[in-house]
């Protein structure tokens, strides 16, 4: 009985997941939300996750640079580093990784606040006011997640790559061509889109379960710090599973139809 | 005027409003008393509509406002505004934009016009004129004491001059004497304002001092409804217990 009973609560909160999405895609498109709020957000997403977010893409690329030379050099594959580096950054490392700096420095951040207003009435303030919650601090926090995190995205693949390169190049003297050189040739537009599409619904994730949980907090400060390390344990655990579940789908999509090629 | 029926509301099996029945009468200020979690706050959440009820309604000027979701529950919910107890002032703003964040959210409510910035400004000082928090435009919420942020939430109400305005408990955690300030202010507001009010408290002096009538809520219902002072001769354990803390020499109340 305790057994179903856990399961009903599970699929009462996923519901009321999926209700909140749709609320705020609704209040999103119907009236947008005001320009000052998501250019906060904007700012507080995007400009001020760069470093943290240039740092992992950068310390990955090197890593896996030098792990790729070390593993192949010998077999006489040493050339197909920078490819390595690329196709992995750009498919799998460059989404995830950030998503995952994001949860940490945005998402955990975005619980605590909303949870904050929440348990000191600030929410129900809102809403006396005639305020809706989901429009006024929601949804700008819902469009800049989906702008920005696919930006940053880019930002540490690129990043990524540019370390590779440095070790490569530098410590590993490898000729520049012979870095950059395959990364045209087998890096296809699928790849790319892959990585996009990662990181867009990574965005849309982060951003609605941080808030989702931060809007149900209850029970003052102690609630606040349980909802905050709950949605971070749920964002990265949705981040994995749907990051994996995206690259079998989209494959699979590719591999019968050919559409994105 | 507000008509509640038969309002019932349980939380995870616990019933916390069980058939309430209230009538409030337009332009009035009504008290309601009753212990610390008998639900009084819960039922001033149902009448700005943040909560639902599980059955009955809740009619304000004849609009069954209980029944309404989404965008009409807002739009019903303009000309009410609450006092919450600890003040819910938006703590990443200053006191200005806390005060003026109804008028910049809604505009004039009637014509749906923007205010310009100097009306806004003018409205926003002389609300904080109203409840003696002058100067304190630029300062952040956690600069202020526990009265000063009760005021400055009052004149984040009183700035949009709500029709019907809901105390939850306005005097809990002060001292007496900033209490009674709150107390005055309570008054003041009432006659500038002509505003219906519903007081909910514990405090039987501030009862007195604002409220038309008084009602006692008890077991999840309105026991008892009256005058000031035909409430305070009901007899019933708990207004004893109150007449007793107002009329006795409080000496009586020290321990042996």
């Amino acid at each position: 009985m305790r057994f179903l009973l856990s399961k009903l609560n599970f699929l009462e909160a996923t519901g009321e997941f999926v209700f909140l999405i749709w609320n705020v895609t609704v209040a999103t498109f119907k009236r947008p939300p005001n320009w000052a709020l998501i250019r906060e957000q904007l700012y507080n997403i995007g400009v001020l996750s760069l470093p943290v977010v240039a740092m992992t893409g950068f310390s990955t690329g090197l890593v896996l640079a030098a792990q790729s030379f070390f593993q192949l050099s010998d077999k006489g594959l040493a050339g197909a580093t920078g490819l390595m580096v690329g196709k992995a950054m750009i498919t799998e490392l460059g989404p995830v990784l950030t998503a995952f700096m994001v949860t940490g420095r945005v998402g955990a951040a975005m619980c605590a606040e909303l949870g904050t207003m929440r348990v000191t009435e600030q929410v129900d303030a809102l809403e006396t006011m005639a305020v809706d919650p989901n429009r006024y601090l929601v949804a700008p926090r819902f469009i800049s997640g989906m702008v920005m995190m696919p930006l940053l995205t880019v930002f540490s693949i690129f990043m990524g790559i540019f370390g590779g390169y440095l070790i490569s190049v530098f410590y590993f003297k490898m000729p520049p061509t012979t870095y950059f050189d395959p990364m045209p040739i087998y890096i296809t537009n699928f790849d790319l889109l892959i990585g996009i599409v990662k990181a867009f619904v990574f965005g849309v994730l982060i951003v609605t379960i941080s808030c989702f949980k931060g809007l149900k907090t209850s029970g003052g400060a102690e609630g606040v710090g349980r909802s905050t390390t709950n949605s971070v344990v749920v964002c990265y655990t949705f981040i994995l599973f749907t990051n994996f579940l995206i690259t079998l789908g989209l494959n699979m999509l590719q591999n019968a139809t050919g559409w994105f090629s | 005027m507000i008509d509640i029926h038969d309002l019932w509301k349980a939380f995870e099996g616990n019933e916390v409003l069980k058939g309430l029945t209230l009538t409030v009468k337009k332009g009035e200020t009504l008290v309601i008393l009753g212990r610390s979690g008998v639900g009084k706050s819960v039922l001033l959440k149902h009448i700005i509509g943040i909560s639902h009820a599980d059955k009955g309604y809740i009619e304000v000027d004849g609009v069954r406002v209980s029944d309404l979701r989404g965008e009409k529950r807002y739009k019903a919910s303009l000309k009410m505004g609450m006092l919450f107890q600890g003040a819910a002032l938006f703590d990443s703003m200053n006191i200005e934009d806390n005060t003026a964040f109804f008028l910049r959210q809604h505009g004039d409510i009637e014509t749906g016009e923007k205010y310009s910035k100097s009306e806004i400004r003018d409205r926003v000082d002389e609300a904080l004129r109203m409840v003696d928090l002058e100067g304190t435009q630029k300062k952040m919420p956690s600069d202020l004491s526990g009265g000063m942020r009760k005021r400055a939430g009052l004149a984040r109400l009183i700035v949009y001059r709500p029709e019907y305005l809901l105390y939850d408990e306005p005097t809990t955690g002060l001292d007496p004497i900033t209490a009674m300030q709150i107390n005055e202010l309570i008054v003041k507001t009432q006659e500038e304002l002509k505003a219906t009010s519903i007081v909910v408290t514990h405090d039987i002096v501030s009862s007195l001092f604002v409220g038309d009538r008084l009602a006692l809520h008890k077991d999840g219902k309105i026991a008892y409804i009256d005058e000031p002072d035909a409430f305070l001769n009901i007899d019933d354990p708990i207004i004893e217990f109150l007449r007793k803390t107002i009329s006795e020499d409080p000496r009586t109340f020290r321990r042996k």
